[in-house]
């Protein structure tokens, strides 16, 4: 079995275009949370999104791209070719063939789907385009981005709601951990603010309708939470054998030492109430790590800002860490983010990562008077600064999928 | 704008080429990149912008732009 390391890191979220402009604004509290600007919503009962600003594809994209890509895409390439830049990495020929991508997508091209069904409907089937499959579909994330850098190894997008980019990189680290290939592209991409997401979400009640307050509207873990933020952005990690980490002399951030994936085998939509299936999680993936769960330190939670996921997450953390729950430090990055959907365990396993090298952990925005079963230490408001060795960070998704991956602070 | 003119900054927008790199003799493929799908692409866009049918028979003779611009010339 090879250790596996993570040794490069990139971002495009709603408080950054980059990885230091996320980074810098997460542990300064601020919120990417504001009107909805992509389509009128004047009817909806959601207004409110954390939409990624100003981002120009062009400064990594030809124009065709731009124009036969779907955003999701966009985003892909362009937090690519941040992720290499970061890295510092020369893709050889030797190299290609052992580098491999992986990232998580929930839905794809929505935006795209939405425009072209649309088209369909007004001018028939002879006005729809010949990009239109492959702009829409979800794998494109991973083709487009293997097609940028010629990265020829294994090349697949997850899908698995809102679980998709944790496990693009839980999946993505046991290519490398069984040998198969030498360093994996992964993490998760989304961008679906669009009428029929918002609909969806709304006809569900899962969305906040805090429209008068967008800043205050996502609040993981308190008692005036009404439901998540719709957000979008990308979150990347290239990972790597040790072996060829140390062969070229990279940076290293911290090491994946363990995954965990489940099924509540429950609901469409909510988890099991004990928290049983997000339990077992984190508990296969600090078995594979082969240590205690009081040896960990940081919990990254999904922490959505509904009612369930808030609920059944703590009481998973107090089943599987007894009394130690009370001494980890949690926080919950979708206060500030919104939930990114498919790319949140990309996103959040990135600042995970960024907590362990830097030893500081961001707050949870909003919490102000915590429910009264979620007694834990989240953070509050203000980020910490702490060493910390172990990270846990969890992803759940519709179908009652989980997954949960767990980065050591890097040690020879 | 003139035909010619319009059908260059079609081809611009589909191919993602800058409208000096298009001359009347440029080949869709060898010369400005286009593959199949932006055949079709390019294909359809012409036809929505003339207000012309072209029927796939005859879209696969037009192979440059000056074939595109007397095709459109003679049918509308």
């Amino acid at each position: 079995m090879q250790r596996v390391v993570v040794t490069g890191l990139a971002a495009i979220t709603p408080i950054g275009n980059n990885l230091q402009e996320s980074w810098s604004n997460l542990l300064k509290g601020v919120s990417g949370i504001g009107p909805i600007s992509r389509f009128d919503c004047g009817e909806y009962e959601t207004k409110i999104a954390a939409e990624v600003k100003n981002f120009d594809p062009k400064q990594f994209l030809e124009p065709k791209q731009v124009k036969k890509l779907d955003r999701f895409c966009h985003y892909a390439i362009a937090a690519t070719k941040m992720l290499l830049e970061d890295a510092r990495l020369n893709i050889d020929s030797e190299l290609e063939e052992n580098l491999g991508v992986i990232v998580g997508c929930g839905l794809g091209g929505l935006e795209t789907i939405e425009d072209f069904h649309t088209k369909l409907l007004k001018k028939g089937p002879r006005k729809i385009s010949p990009f239109s499959i492959p702009k829409l579909i979800a794998n494109m994330a991973a083709g487009q981005i293997s097609i940028s850098i010629r990265a020829k190894g294994p090349n697949l997008v997850t899908t698995s709601a809102c679980a998709s980019g944790l496990h693009a990189v839980g999946y993505a680290y046991s290519e490398i951990k069984l040998g198969r290939v030498q360093a994996m592209i992964t993490g998760g991409v989304e961008s679906t603010i669009t009428p029929m997401a918002v609909s969806g979400f709304n006809a569900m009640k899962a969305l906040s309708t805090r429209n008068d307050e967008p800043q205050k509207a996502s609040r993981p873990f308190d008692k005036d939470r009404d439901g998540f933020i719709i957000g979008e952005g990308c979150g990347l990690l290239l990972l790597e054998s040790l072996e060829s980490a140390l062969n070229r002399g990279a940076k290293i951030y911290a090491e994946v030492v363990g995954f965990g994936a489940s099924s509540d085998a429950y609901h469409m939509t909510a988890p099991i109430e004990d928290g049983s299936g997000m339990e077992l999680a984190m508990r296969k993936a600090i078995q594979e790590a082969g240590v205690s769960p009081s040896d960990i330190d940081h919990i990254n939670a999904h922490g959505t800002s509904t009612k369930l996921n808030d609920l059944c997450e703590t009481r998973a953390i107090k089943k599987l860490f007894g009394p130690h729950a009370y001494d980890i430090l949690i926080t919950a990055n979708k206060s500030m983010i919104g939930h990114t959907l498919g790319a949140a365990g990309g996103i959040e396993s990135v600042f995970s990562v960024l907590s362990l090298y830097e030893g500081k952990i961001p707050g949870t925005l909003n919490l102000d008077n915590p429910d009264e079963e979620c007694d834990l230490n989240y953070c509050p408001y203000h980020s910490v600064s702490k060493e910390i060795h172990f990270a846990l960070c969890n992803s759940f998704g519709f179908g009652g999928t989980n997954g949960s991956i767990l980065f050591k602070k890097f040690t020879s | 704008m003139s035909v010619e003119e319009k059908v260059k900054e079609i081809v611009a927008d589909q191919l993602g080429v800058s409208v000096d790199q298009i001359k009347p003799e440029s080949k869709f493929v060898e010369d400005l990149g286009a593959d199949s799908l932006d055949l079709t692409e390019l294909i359809m866009a012409m036809e929505d912008e003339f207000d012309v049918e072209i029927d796939d028979d005859k879209a696969q003779e037009i192979r440059t732009v000056q074939d595109a611009i007397d095709f459109i010339k003679a049918n509308t």
